[in-house]
């Protein structure tokens, strides 16, 4: 098991946030967490890369807990997050920052050959990689937001809400992007709205309702259930 | 281009602008007096590059600057005094210690306060200006070459301009270097967004310090230069209203910009002494009027352009072939 999450309870001041969640990743997985908005996703990401403050539970990777660590030790251990909302460094160029996602690393020729693969999944980076960040569309920025993800070459890839914003083709693009970045051996823990597009790059969901997880199982049986499909898959299923 | 012929371009052109101004002042164009201007023009280059790290590129708002410019003054002026037997290594030697003090209290000072934000930061600094000065005041009581409320008398002087240029030139390297470096990009993302910095794994509180300290390190060269540059070294040199000098430096240069810091810094220095020598042309009265020109001439230009001369623009020589961005309109906005 890669990830292990146990009893996590998080708060923002006096709310209660996540109530005991409790989940796990295998390594080679891409599992998703669905629901609406408000559930508790991005808590649970931001909790895990120790963007939030753990109240309590815990966190453990590769059989280590790591609730107590900084965000920027967690990225150290092979945890890269893509956050919520990409924050693209906008007044650096696309090269700038993906070589920002490579901060940790000093090996160079490593770093290059990292650079190469993102443009190589990425072509339109390519094209632009003099460009600043903030001109980018939305689509390339999460490329970018992605593709800077990768140049830490983690071994857990968190993405939240990749699909966010984006025209249905591009959201295509996207699940078909994060399906090969796991081919190549990557985990992917992936927060979704999009339950339709996530139960189907993922083999394994967890759905999340305030604070709580009140149904887990591999996807196929998760997008045949009842309950999922009224919620979260409306006429598409 | 590339790399070398970059390196050598630039290098031509410092020569030429130094072979320039040294024909002004060797002709007597540039005279006595405007050589000690020109020289404090190149100390604001210094001083103004240390708040362009902390403020224009890693985006804390200090509103102290001018203390740490102090700090080293009186570091570097203490330092000079008390060992001038030994010549020209004690002024170099002062040139050091005016770094390491300054630097030292900027570490020690940035990492209480840096956890605060921007505004909150800003009162924090602006209390230590006030603290540091005070210090001043009555640094008398702690060694009388200090010389306290009167002002330390007695540093050794350099007007030399190849010290003051020299120095500076050194310095904008150096600094040209951090910010093309990973940790220039790390000033960068703090800047503009801290969660980005967190998830790539940058520490916004080390790499906080870190430029502030660098910064501080920069103030204390200046004040260190400045003490050798002005026989009369004063407390009221080093007031809340001389680090709004280096603010002004700063964002009307344009934020994260070597290039405006640089031009502003002269054009800044430059501005305010014509401006009082004009004033005084027309009469004792008038040079009272500075102070409302040069506001207003603030006000015109950030009414104009708001992103600062020049925000998000560096001069292209600068810029590494690899990073070299293709078009710097939206830089600014």
């Amino acid at each position: 098991m890669m990830l292990e999450v146990k009893n996590l309870d998080v708060f923002y001041g006096n709310i209660h946030a996540l109530h005991g969640i409790s989940f796990e990743v295998n390594k080679g997985e891409i599992v998703t967490l669905i629901g609406s908005n408000g559930a508790g996703k991005t808590t649970i990401l931001r909790s895990i890369s120790a963007l939030n403050r753990v109240r309590g539970g815990e966190v453990i990777y590769n059989g280590k807990p790591i609730a107590n660590l900084k965000a920027h030790q967690i990225v150290k251990l092979g945890i890269s997050h893509v956050p919520e909302g990409r924050r693209i460094i906008g007044s650096l160029t696309v090269l700038e920052n993906l070589m920002m996602g490579a901060y940790i690393r000093s090996d160079k020729a490593g770093i290059q050959e990292s650079l190469e693969e993102v443009f190589t999944r990425f072509p339109r980076l390519k094209e632009r990689v003099k460009q600043l960040g903030a001109t980018l569309s939305g689509g390339e920025q999460q490329m970018l937001a992605i593709g800077r993800g990768l140049m830490a070459k983690p071994e857990l890839l968190l993405l939240d809400e990749p699909s966010m914003g984006l025209s249905p083709i591009l959201v295509e693009e996207i699940f078909d992007i994060i399906s090969s970045i796991n081919k190549l051996g990557t985990t992917i823990l992936l927060v979704e709205q999009n339950a339709f597009m996530a139960l189907q790059v993922a083999q394994r969901g967890y759905v999340l309702e305030t604070g709580r997880i009140v149904l887990s199982g591999p996807s196929e049986k998760l997008r045949e259930d009842e309950q999922v499909r009224a919620a979260y898959l409306g006429e598409i299923a | 281009m590339n790399k070398t012929k970059q390196m050598v371009l630039a290098l031509v052109g410092v020569v030429v602008l130094y072979a320039l101004l040294k024909a002004l002042i060797v002709t007597g164009i540039i005279g006595p007096y405007w050589q000690i201007i020109l020289n404090e023009s190149m100390i604001y280059v210094i001083g103004g590059l240390g708040l362009s790290i902390i403020y224009g590129f890693t985006g804390q708002f200090s509103l102290g600057h001018a203390a740490f410019v102090g700090i080293g003054a009186y570091c570097a002026g203490w330092f000079a005094i008390t060992f001038s037997h030994y010549g020209i290594w004690a002024s170099l030697g002062s040139l050091v210690v005016g770094m390491i003090s300054a630097g030292l209290v900027g570490y020690l000072i940035g990492v209480p306060i840096l956890r605060l934000k921007s505004d909150y930061l800003g009162i924090a600094t602006l209390g230590f200006n006030f603290i540091v000065y005070d210090g001043m005041q009555n640094s008398d009581k702690l060694s009388s070459v200090l010389g306290g409320a009167q002002g330390m008398t007695g540093v050794p002087q350099f007007q030399t301009f190849e010290w003051y240029f020299v120095t500076a030139v050194i310095v904008f390297i150096l600094v040209r270097n951090l910010v093309f470096s990973s940790h220039g990009r790390a000033f960068t993302a703090i800047r503009e967004n801290e969660t980005a910095a967190d998830v790539v794994g940058i520490s916004p509180a080390r790499t906080k310090i870190m430029a502030f300290t660098v910064g501080c390190v920069l103030a204390g060269l200046g004040g260190a230069l400045y003490a050798h540059n002005y026989p009369y070294v004063n407390p009221d040199s080093f007031t809340f209203l001389e680090s709004i000098n280096y603010l002004i430096i700063v964002v009307l240069g344009g934020m994260g910009s070597m290039t405006g810091t640089v031009i502003t810094a002269v054009g800044w220095t430059f501005l305010l002494e014509v401006l009082r020598m004009f004033l005084s042309l027309l009469g004792p009265s008038f040079i009272n009027l500075r102070g409302v020109l040069y506001a207003l001439i603030l006000i015109v230009v950030i009414i104009l352009r708001p992103q600062g001369i020049f925000g998000g623009m560096e001069a292209s020589f600068l810029v590494p072939r690899i990073g070299r961005r293709k078009s710097n309109a939206a830089a600014g906005s």
